[in-house]
C-alpha cells in the first residue's frame, strides 16, 4: 500500500485527487440539475417533493451522497493546502507580474473561486439539506390525485403533523376508481419561500458565476491532470467544459431562484 | 533608421543570498534598437563601471538563444514581452523611447538569488541527476534503420528535447512549478525506444526530486508553455502525468 500513499502524496498525486474529486462533483451537478428541473413543474411540488424523499431514502443514493460530502470536503481542504504549498514555492513575489499575457484569469483564480463556492455550498446545505433532514421549519403537505379523473388537490398538513412521509393508494370514496394520496415534507414550499428573499436570490446568482468560472478552467484542467490530453478528444472536452459546465448548468441553476423570485 | 532609445530601468539589486535586496533606478541613453536586451545591460554596466559602481550581475553565455543561461523577468514576464525568445534574443526594438522597464530575477524558493539577477538553478541539475538520462549499455552503433521510430514520435521527442532548461516555466508559473521542464525531460526519452527500459523509474524519481526541491504543483494555467522560449507544449505535462500514474501502478516496489 506504500506506493498508493506515495503516489497520492506527491505533487502530481495531490492534483490527481483534485481532478478525480472535481470530476465526480461535476457529474453530481448533472444529476442535481436533472432532479431540480422538477421545480419548474406546475404541480405544487408533488414531483419535486416525492423526488426529495427518494433521494434521502434510497440506500444507493445515500451511499453516493456520503461519497459526495467526502469529495466536497476533500476537494476543498486539499485545494486550500495546495494553495498554501504553492505560495510557499514563491516566498518573494514579483513586483510586476503580467499574468494576463500568458494565462486566463480563471486558471489563476481557482482558489478564490473555489472558496466562494465553498461558502455557497455551506449556505445552500444549511438552508435546504440541514433544514430538510434536521430542521423543524419545513411542514408536510398532502397531495391527492384521483387517478381516474386526473383531478388533483393539495393541502398543507397542520403544524403538528411531524410523523413521516407516506404514499397511499386505494379506491376513491365513490368507488369509481383509484386515488393516490401522498403526504411528504414540503421542500418545494421551503424553496419557494426562501427564493422570495432578494439577498438570497442575489447570492445564488452571483455564486453561479463563480461556479461557471471555476469550471471553465476546472473541467478541462482535470483531464489534463489525469494525462488525458489527446488532439482527437481535446475539442470535445473543451466544448463540454464551456457549453455544459460554464454556461448551461450555471445558467440553469441561476434560473431556479430567479423563477421563484419573479413567480 | 529608427530613433535610438532613452530608457528608465528599475533593476533588482541584491548583494548576496542573505541580503534583502531592493530596486535601483538607472537611466540609459541613446540605445540602438538593434541591440539585444543583454547588450543594453552591457551598456548600463560600462556606465556603472565608469561611475565606479558595482555592475549588475546577470547570467548569460551563448547569446544566441540556445544555452538557457539568461534569465531576466522583464516587465512582469520571463524573457520579456516577445513570444518564444530568450532575453538575449530580445531586441530593443520591442521597447519604446521613454519606457520604464522593470527587471527582476526569477522568483522561486528552489531558485535562490545568488546576486542581483543571477539565481541558482542547480535544482534543475539535481532533477536531471535523479533520472533524466539513459544508463543502458548501447553497444556498438547499429544501422540507422534497425530501430524504426515513427516520424511523429521522433518529432515530438525532438520538440521536448528543445528545452534549454532556462527556468522561464518556473518563473512564469503562479505556483513556481517545474512541471514543464521536468515533463520535457521525461518526454524526450519516453517517446523513444532507448528510453523505455528506465521509463517508469525515470518519471518516479524525477518527480520525487522535483517535489523535494520545493517547486509548486501544476494548476494547468498554461503560463509556462506560453512563456517558454522553445514553445514546449503542455502535452508533455499530460504525458508525464500518465507515465507517473502508470509507473505508480506498475512499478515493482510494494
Amino acid at each position: 500500500m506504500n506506493w498508493v500513499i506515495k503516489m497520492f502524496s506527491s505533487s502530481l498525486g495531490q492534483k490527481f485527487i483534485m481532478a478525480l474529486t472535481g470530476l465526480f462533483l461535476c457529474s453530481f451537478l448533472i444529476v442535481h440539475m436533472i432532479g431540480n428541473l422538477q421545480l419548474f413543474k406546475a404541480d405544487d411540488g408533488l414531483a419535486f417533493n416525492t423526488y426529495a424523499v427518494f433521494m434521502t431514502t434510497n440506500p444507493l443514493i445515500k451511499l453516493t451522497s456520503y461519497l459526495l460530502y467526502f469529495s466536497i470536503l476533500f476537494h476543498a481542504v486539499k485545494g486550500i493546502l495546495l494553495v498554501v504549498k504553492n505560495n510557499k514555492a514563491r516566498p518573494v513575489k514579483y513586483a510586476v507580474q503580467n499574468g494576463s499575457a500568458n494565462s486566463h484569469w480563471t486558471s489563476r483564480s481557482m482558489g478564490i473561486l473555489g472558496t466562494i463556492i465553498l461558502v455557497f455550498i455551506i449556505v445552500h446545505m444549511k438552508n435546504f439539506w440541514f433544514e430538510y433532514k434536521f430542521g423543524h421549519e419545513i411542514g408536510y403537505t398532502s397531495y391527492y390525485t384521483n387517478l381516474a379523473t386526473g383531478e388533483t388537490g393539495s393541502k398543507e398538513m397542520s403544524a403538528d403533523y411531524t410523523q413521516f412521509n407516506k404514499i397511499e393508494e386505494g379506491m376513491t370514496a365513490d368507488e369509481k376508481g383509484q386515488y393516490r394520496l401522498v403526504i411528504v415534507k414540503d421542500l418545494y414550499k421551503a424553496v419557494a419561500l426562501q427564493f422570495k428573499e432578494w439577498y438570497l436570490v442575489a447570492l445564488y446568482v452571483l455564486c453561479m458565476f463563480a461556479v461557471a468560472f471555476h469550471l471553465y478552467h476546472g473541467f478541462q484542467s482535470a483531464f489534463q491532470t489525469l494525462g488525458l490530453n489527446h488532439s482527437k478528444y481535446n475539442g470535445l472536452i473543451k466544448f463540454l467544459g464551456i457549453w455544459i459546465y460554464s454556461i448551461l448548468l450555471p445558467a440553469g441553476f441561476a434560473a431556479m431562484p430567479l423563477f421563484f423570485f419573479f413567480k | 533608421m529608427e530613433k535610438n532609445l532613452n530608457l528608465n530601468l528599475k533593476v533588482w539589486r541584491q548583494k548576496n543570498a542573505d541580503d534583502k535586496g531592493k530596486f535601483e533606478e538607472y537611466k540609459v541613453n541613446d540605445i540602438s534598437t538593434d541591440m539585444s536586451f543583454l547588450e543594453m545591460f552591457d551598456v548600463l554596466n560600462s556606465q556603472l563601471i565608469t561611475e565606479d559602481k558595482d555592475p549588475i550581475a546577470f547570467d548569460h553565455d551563448c547569446r544566441e538563444g540556445i544555452c538557457g543561461s539568461c534569465s531576466m523577468h522583464i516587465n512582469g514576464r520571463p524573457h520579456g514581452p516577445k513570444h518564444a525568445v530568450t532575453t538575449c534574443q530580445l531586441h530593443m526594438r520591442s521597447f519604446n523611447d521613454g519606457d520604464t522597464i522593470v527587471v527582476e530575477p526569477w522568483r522561486a524558493a528552489p531558485f535562490p538569488v545568488i546576486k542581483d539577477l543571477v539565481v541558482n538553478r542547480s535544482a534543475f541539475d539535481r532533477i536531471i541527476s535523479a533520472g533524466g538520462f539513459i544508463s543502458i549499455n548501447t553497444g556498438n552503433a547499429q544501422d540507422a534503420n534497425a530501430i524504426p521510430i515513427p516520424k511523429d514520435d521522433a518529432d515530438e521527442a525532438f520538440a521536448a528535447a528543445a528545452c534549454i532548461g532556462c527556468g522561464a516555466c518556473v518563473a512564469a508559473c503562479k505556483n513556481a512549478s517545474a512541471m514543464l521542464f521536468v515533463s520535457a525531460k521525461v518526454s524526450q526519452f519516453a517517446l523513444l525506444p532507448q528510453g523505455q527500459p528506465e521509463r517508469h523509474q525515470r518519471v518516479s524519481e524525477m518527480v520525487a526530486q522535483m517535489d523535494l526541491e520545493g517547486f509548486g504543483a501544476c494548476t494547468n494555467t498554461g503560463a509556462c508553455s506560453a512563456e517558454c522560449p522553445k514553445g514546449i507544449s503542455l502535452t508533455h505535462i499530460a504525458r508525464m502525468n500518465r507515465d507517473y500514474i502508470a509507473a505508480s501502478f506498475a512499478a515493482n516496489e510494494k
